[in-house]
């Protein structure tokens, strides 16, 4: 059995059953739970849930200070740049202790924060920055596409004893799908199949998984059968899936809304020209953002962004097909 | 008048009748373009994408700072960044036409309306996260103290923002460093949906927010926001020290922002909107708003000009229709203004 809700409430779903489950998880932040009628406060109450002042530093360093104390804290960041004024709190200090006390300290926490606004949001508040973080050893990064994996893979990040950064799209938040009723975790480092293909893989994360099945659904009806794979976390990365998937049908586009070079989909370039080389036909393809801040208005907005129309372009491209006029 | 020119034989510390309307008519300006670029989402929905931030409430307070300055002072702000430029004197038909996204606006439309630049008008613009301008306008007051012009730069943010790591630092590096700086905190009592007194120690203590400057070692001082006299005169002290190389000052600017935080935060296809201010939405406190509405700053003052015999009512309903029309031209020139080519966001990553 499952229900039908937006992604944003399948996020506060899993916040909230973790919560009931684990009297350990607290969840604060910014303007959140400023009015006694808020509902995670009615629920929980004051000690584990509270608002806190614009002082990013301290609401992850004390998300950190909690978790080496034994709690679960949840940190609402709002939008993914707000972490980088706290820099050294993401990559530099909780993500670091387990290994530096030889495993005597672990932090259990959830930083969760939006990405990838792009309708006018324009230079700062747009970024797709997640790739800043997939390479920091001791952090995990999840990035749902799904009201299903945004529950799934939030239940897991709580549950899960390392700190997790959790990327939520703000393209998706009203977007509504299906949610498996009952407990529902995601486990971390497997990817997910979201359509069946064989004649060529498409690696894509977060909103663009959505550009690449419209692609899909595109391309079938012209007869090409493509596969689309969602990593659903991209630290760990389930690269074996990628793979196998590759190794049935040997091309691969991989489709970003990062710049290029801080994308997810250069790494996954860069393993499977190494471990998956023999089974490519045509050189791997990247559709990612154009390497530059985004713009306020929206043709130049546009530009820079991977979309539909570029994602079939680079599969014509790469299967070596003639260009069908839209 | 420009800014900076001195008037009224007394120079730009003093206010004299001509000084005075100035000030309101760019008062009644600014009032003018935050109310044109929030009927706009009702007007011409889809015009104005992203996160817009006005500034209506605090005309006042952002005209009696800068109606202190002299050329060659600087000016940065927040996201909340639309008053200033125009009482610095930027072509509001431009400023309107970056908040549509078109070919002619400020920035090419490649800023939108929270990233106002104007340097020739000496407004270096700011930031759209929370405080990160501090540290900028402590730079750019270190690059004023190098040359040795008496020139100042004002740095303008809201409250919530001294929660940010970089408001300390800058003002202690300010301090230290006797900058010529001065920190105005325009204090609307919110940081979007939360009350000072929910995360302010100063607040809920029941001091004024100006206190944090005395960690610093440094002036602070609390002043009605809502009264650009007195903002002029706590402003003119200000300017005067920094210029005499006494260092920084915090001014704490006590305004009340007659619209809410900014428009609807929602993704494409949600038509966006101004809702009402946090005070009735999350708080149900019809009473503070109304009051707030009742103390507008800016009908506040043109009735004191009046009543003082500065500005005559007839004198004051024209300047009131030309700033009207003025703003009646600006949108016209942004709505008919075309959109930017989509290549053009390539030009500028490089200098
Ligand atoms: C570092 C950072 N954290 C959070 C935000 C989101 N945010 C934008 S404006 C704002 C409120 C700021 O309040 P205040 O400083 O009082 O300025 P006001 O908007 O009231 O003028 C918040 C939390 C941000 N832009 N940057
Ligand atoms: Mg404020």
């Amino acid at each position: 059995m499952s229900h039908v809700i937006p992604y944003v409430a399948a996020i506060h779903e899993a916040i909230r059953e973790e919560m009931d489950r684990d009297e350990r998880v607290l969840y604060f932040g910014q303007n959140m739970a400023t009015s006694p009628d808020d509902p995670f406060l009615q629920a929980f109450g004051p000690d584990r849930v509270r608002v806190t002042p614009i002082s990013e530093t301290a609401e992850i360093g004390m998300a950190t200070g909690a978790a080496m104390a034994g709690y679960r804290p949840v940190v609402e960041l709002y939008m993914a740049e707000f972490t980088l004024v706290a820099a050294d709190q993401v990559v530099n200090e909780g993500s670091r202790f387990h290994f530096m006390s030889r495993g005597a300290v672990s932090v259990p926490m959830v930083m969760v924060a939006g990405y990838g606004f792009t309708c006018g949001w324009a230079g700062q508040h747009t970024g797709s920055l997640y790739g800043m973080f997939m390479g920091v050893p001791g952090l995990k990064v999840a990035m749902p596409s799904t009201p299903a994996d945004a529950k799934g893979l939030m239940t897991t990040a709580i549950r899960d004893d390392n700190p997790v950064l959790y990327f939520h799209h703000y393209l998706l938040l009203l977007t509504e799908g299906e949610v498996p009723d009952g407990e529902h975790a995601v486990p971390f480092g497997v990817a997910d199949v979201k359509r069946e293909g064989s004649d060529l893989t498409i690696v894509a994360t977060g909103h663009t998984v959505h550009t690449a099945l419209a692609a899909a659904e595109t391309l079938a009806r012209r007869g090409v059968s493509v596969e689309v794979i969602d990593p659903r976390t991209i630290a760990p990365l389930d690269v074996d899936t990628i793979l196998a998937s590759v190794a049935r049908t040997g091309h691969l586009v991989l489709v970003d809304q990062a710049t290029r070079h801080a994308s997810v989909a250069a790494v996954v370039a860069a393993e499977v020209a190494e471990l998956g080389f023999s089974s490519l036909e045509a050189p791997i393809s990247m559709v990612t953002a154009l390497d530059s801040s985004i713009a306020y208005s929206q043709p130049v907005e546009d530009y820079v962004l991977p979309d539909e129309h570029k994602v079939v372009t680079a599969v014509e491209k790469t299967l070596g097909l003639a260009p069908v006029p839209a | 008048m420009v800014v900076g020119e001195t008037v009224d034989g007394g120079g730009r510390d003093a206010l004299g009748p001509e000084r005075l309307v100035w000030m309101y008519t760019q008062m009644y300006r600014i009032r003018q373009f935050e109310e044109r670029v929030k009927s706009t989402f009702t007007e011409h929905p889809g015009t104005i994408r992203g996160h817009t931030h006005l500034a209506d409430g605090a005309e006042a307070s952002i005209v009696g700072c800068i109606a202190t300055l002299a050329p060659g002072d600087q000016v940065l702000s927040s996201y909340r960044c639309h008053g200033y430029p125009i009482a610095l004197g930027s072509d509001t038909k431009l400023m309107m036409a970056e908040i549509y996204g078109k070919a002619t606006g400020l920035c090419g439309g490649l800023g939108g309306s929270m990233h106002l630049y104007d340097p020739a008008r000496g407004f270096l613009g700011g930031s759209g996260i929370v405080g990160q301008h501090l540290p900028h306008a402590a730079g750019a007051a270190w690059a004023a103290q190098i040359r040795r012009r008496g020139e100042v730069v004002v740095c303008f943010f809201g409250d919530g923002a001294s929660k940010q790591g970089a408001f300390h630092e800058s003002l202690n590096i300010a301090s230290l460093w006797k900058l010529p700086v001065v920190y105005v905190m325009e204090n609307n009592r919110y940081n979007a949906s939360t009350r000072s007194d929910q995360e302010d120690a100063n607040a809920a203590a029941g001091e004024p927010l100006s206190t944090k400057a005395t960690a610093y070692s440094m002036e602070g001082t609390t002043v009605d926001g809502g009264d650009p006299v007195a903002v002029h005169a706590t402003m003119v002290e200000a300017l005067a020290r920094a210029r005499a190389g006494e260092g920084p000052t915090l001014v704490e600017s006590l305004v009340y922002r007659l619209s809410a935080h900014g428009n609807l935060i929602a993704p494409p296809g949600v038509p966006l909107h101004y809702p009402e201010h946090e005070a009735i939405a999350i708080f149900g406190n019809r009473a503070e708003y109304e009051s707030a509405l009742r103390g507008d700053p800016v009908p506040r003052f043109r009735h004191r000009l009046v009543t003082d015999g500065v500005l005559g009512a007839s004198d004051a309903d024209a300047l009131e229709a030309a700033a009207r029309e003025e703003i009646d031209e600006s949108q016209r020139f942004a709505l008919d203004s075309r959109l930017p080519e989509p290549d053009s966001g390539l030009a500028y990553v490089y200098a």
